[in-house]
């Protein structure tokens, strides 16, 4: 494997001068079917072109080739705040998942406070994760908007798949704010989760109605006439209204879990769950609602409103067909950044099994974030995202030995290997 | 601390009866009834630690101690003992988790920044779920501390996870019976508060510096009072507590990250000649020959990433590996909750994937933490005469596949995994981050009628 090593970090060099890869592995999952034995995957221009058995691909001429023992899409993380909260942990430095000035500011955007070369983003790369829904922390009723972006890239504009891709919502006390300020409750923080769907659905039929004026009166330009003046925190709750974008609602608990159901249908909201700590006791009723979750890590802190999560959620949710990513989530102290990867290897191991954890870190997240046209398995016509390791990857003790994004090889292993 | 399913509650008078009898006809009454039988355990990999693995090896314990083990065929199975088959799966000793802070934890208050007067012990509730976690994970020994937020916060306490309804039960003593405990202490930026507390690395150092020479000067005044009560200085229970470390009796723990720091304790330690282990050390990586050459042990913590506050930012995952290689003694630690106790065997097989020996992962997780608390002929490995603490597992102690299937204390079962009532605390769960009941903990005392 050291062999390997040098050749890969070698390789890098060229690759990002000419992107067309092919990568061999004893054992590739592409997740989308079963797993191929000496498998290989060509990449051209960034996208798979090829896929298949040795003995049925053939790598064209000048290609480089990488090679491992095992060969996983990309991993994508479908909740975290890395690039938002940086490795340093500094207030008012690079601590830009939270802003606390006020509870709702769903006019946040993650692109703005995204930093592509914080070393979180570097160290989650290592591990094979090519895809990651980050944004602003669960920290607030409504803390901001998240983005969807690849761990690669030199700006936030470069790297992002999704400029905005969900608004986030937070019923947890976590969220709640202390002395007279609100929300300082469970009932104060749906009530003012309504009011502000409500404000958001009287601008969005403001902005309808003057549109249709507009036409009607075929106005030259300028101001719409009759148009409510241009609130961004609206739009994007019009965004979500309009199913746009996803609600992303973190709860924990099972009555603010059922908080979250009741608002999605009070105002036929598209949400999705996140964290979902107890969800192992409303698995009927997310069953009947539809909506998907994006679990908590797996080895998330058992404190507070967390303190009955269980290692076997993510087997329970896959049993009752419930769609289902897991994450990284965020942690306001050490480990400043979980890893994805970890995170589904103790999930495999508590009733999950492998190609269920595999599946929580590629696919389901890929189709939670709705890209699963784009990412999460190795299929022709897919980004050449790629995770190479030298086992199988949820073993505590194999490595990653390279990523690959777009069929560029973006990190040659895990930083402390 | 024992937690029962509710089938146990129902027959809990007759197995209640059942221990009186037992415990009554024993030699030794305190035993438990696992710990006055002989137990044999035949079949498993046993990994004693400081020894070669054993195919297929016997253990045998009696008296809450390990008398035997070796292959199959080496060692005599006492008559009458109880055999237990447990071909397949694997024998190590139970861990020893040398920074925890579960059992609800706490030390110093706001009121100062250095307060050796403070014992933990004082605060541990032994309802509290997160001993029965820890017992999941297989540990059987822990340094209970108090945290990092002072430059001494106060008595840390070594505990076994016994069996027991007061937290004096899982205290270890000394031959004289003296609970054991070292003496938490921190540097770096956590202490660095400002007001009563300091500001600057300057300040944290000279403000331990008077404290340790107002020690000094208080033991010889204890020293030169002789056997002349008269002459004793008035008791004070901080610079008596102080004395112990600075006589050798008491460890050290220091909670320090950056390099500086770190060789700011060895500096501190070579002063006033106290025994330190390092505890995290984020950097050791840099100041390896130094710790080496000072000859302290280090106590470290594997996160999943570096970072969460400057003196962690370079954190590495090699810490382990490049001790383990320069033969600085090392052990891991959980920090429970800034990770899980029942994930312990993790960090180990976390070491092993950043380069240490499987071997020395293992001790990291056992003999190692076993000696940094001065235990270590008592506890740590599998060998004639120590305390029979070992951990059953379903396979390779390193895989993430491996489940913690028994845990004994002193020759008692403490968790088993095919009791749903213990299972809950190793999956979590729906009362999982509760109270352990006081009546399944307190049943036999209470004589059965709760």
């Amino acid at each position: 494997m050291r062999t390997f090593f040098f050749t890969l970090a070698a390789l890098s060099l060229s690759a990002v001068a000419s992107a067309q890869v092919a990568v061999r592995a004893k054992t590739l999952h592409t997740v989308s079917g079963a797993p191929i034995a000496n498998g290989v995957v060509v990449i051209v221009d960034g996208k798979i072109a090829a896929v298949g058995p040795a003995s049925e691909v053939a790598i064209p001429e000048g290609f480089q080739i990488l090679e491992s023992n095992v060969v996983t899409p990309g991993l994508i993380d479908a909740r975290s705040v890395v690039g938002l909260a940086g490795i340093v942990g500094q207030k008012n430095g690079d601590q830009d998942q939270h802003e606390n000035s006020a509870p709702i500011q769903p006019e946040l955007r993650a692109l703005d406070a995204y930093n592509p070369k914080d070393r979180l983003v570097d160290w989650v790369r290592g591990f094979g994760v090519t895809t990651v829904q980050t944004g602003h922390a669960p920290a607030e009723l409504v803390p901001g908007q998240l983005f969807i972006v690849k761990t690669t890239g030199r700006t936030a504009d470069v790297a992002a798949v999704v400029p905005f891709s969900a608004v986030a919502a937070t019923l947890t006390t976590g969220a709640q704010r202390s002395g007279k300020e609100a929300p300082g409750t469970r009932g104060k923080m749906v009530a003012l989760l309504r009011a502000k769907l409500i404000e958001g659905q009287e601008y969005a039929k403001a902005h309808a109605a003057a549109a249709d004026s507009e036409g009607k009166e075929n106005d030259k330009g300028g101001d719409k006439k009759g148009a409510p003046k241009r609130d961004l925190g609206l739009e994007a709750i019009a965004a979500v209204l309009a199913g746009d974008v996803p609600l992303i609602v973190t709860a924990n608990r099972a009555q603010d879990i059922a908080s979250a159901l009741r608002v999605a249908k009070e105002f036929q909201l598209k949400i999705v769950l996140d964290g979902a700590a107890e969800a192992y006791l409303l698995l009927d009723e997310i069953k009947a609602s539809g909506c998907s979750v994006i679990l908590h890590p797996t080895m998330q802190r058992s404190v507070g409103e967390t303190k009955n999560l269980s290692f076997q959620t993510a087997a329970k949710l896959k049993e009752a067909g419930i769609l289902f990513a897991i994450q990284s989530g965020y942690e306001a102290y050490v480990p400043k950044a979980r890893v994805v990867l970890f995170e589904a290897a103790v999930a495999a191991s508590h009733g999950l099994g492998f190609e269920g954890a595999l599946r929580a870190i590629t696919l389901d997240a890929a189709k939670i974030l709705g890209l699963d046209a784009r990412v999460g398995s190795i299929e022709v016509g897919k980004d050449g995202d790629l995770a190479l390791y030298d086992g199988d990857p949820f073993e505590y003790t194999t490595h990653c030995v390279g990523t690959v994004i777009e069929g560029v090889v973006v990190s040659s292993g895990e930083t402390d290997r | 601390m024992r937690n029962l399913s509710p089938a146990w509650l129902l027959g809990g008078c007759v197995v209640s009866l059942l221990c009186l009898r037992l415990s009554v006809a024993a030699p030794t009454p305190d035993l438990a009834p696992d710990q006055v039988k002989t137990i044999v355990f035949t079949g498993a990999t046993v990994l004693p630690v400081g020894a070669p693995a054993i195919e297929g090896g016997l253990v045998v314990v009696q008296g809450g101690k390990i008398i035997a083990l070796g292959p199959a065929g080496d060692v005599r199975v006492p008559e009458g003992a109880e055999v237990r088959d447990v071909t397949g799966k694997t024998i190590i000793p139970g861990l020893v988790c040398t920074h925890s802070h579960i059992g609800g934890a706490g030390g110093a208050d706001g009121s100062g920044p250095i307060q050796p007067d403070v014992r933990v012990s004082d605060s541990l509730n032994v309802l509290d779920s997160g001993y029965m976690r820890a017992l999941a994970g297989g540990i059987t020994t822990m340094n209970v501390m108090p945290g990092s937020g002072h430059l001494l916060s106060g008595q840390t306490s070594y505990l076994k996870m016994r069996d027991a309804s007061t937290i004096e039960g899982l205290f270890i003593r000394t031959e004289g019976g003296k609970p054991m405990g070292g003496m938490k202490m921190a540097n770096g930026t956590n202490s660095m508060k400002g007001g009563k507390f300091p500001g600057t690395r300057g300040r944290s150092a000279a403000l331990m510096r008077k404290r340790f020479i107002a020690a000094l000067e208080y033991s010889a005044k204890v020293e030169a009072a002789g056997d002349d009560i008269d002459k004793l200085p008035n008791r004070h229970l901080g610079l008596e507590a102080l004395s112990q470390v600075l006589s050798g009796e008491r460890v050290v723990h220091h909670h320090t990250h950056r390099h500086d720091d770190i060789v700011t304790v060895l500096r501190l330690a070579e002063e006033f000649n106290f025994r330190v282990v390092l505890h995290h050390v984020s950097e050791a990586w840099k100041v390896v020959d130094e710790i080496k050459a000072a000859g302290a042990s280090c106590s470290i913590i594997l996160l999943d990433s570096p970072g969460g506050k400057l003196e962690a930012v370079d954190l590495s995952m090699k810490n382990g590996a490049l001790l383990e290689a320069a033969g600085v003694p090392v052990a891991y630690h959980t920090d429970d909750w800034i990770t899980d106790s029942r994930l312990f065997l993790r960090m180990g097989a976390f070491g092993v994937r950043s380069g240490m020996t499987r071997d020395g992962a293992l001790a990291a997780l056992t003999q190692s933490g076993a000696e940094m608390l001065d235990l270590g002929d008592r506890l740590g490995s599998l060998a004639p005469g120590k305390d029979a603490d070992f951990v059953i597992l379903s396979g390779d102690p390193f895989s993430v596949y491996t489940k913690v299937l028994e845990t004994w204390v002193e020759g008692e079962l403490r968790f088993d995994r095919s009791n749903p009532g213990h299972l809950l605390y190793a999956e979590g769960g729906y009362g999982a981050g509760h109270d352990q009941s006081p009546y399944f903990c307190c049943f036999d005392t209470f004589g059965g009628d709760q």
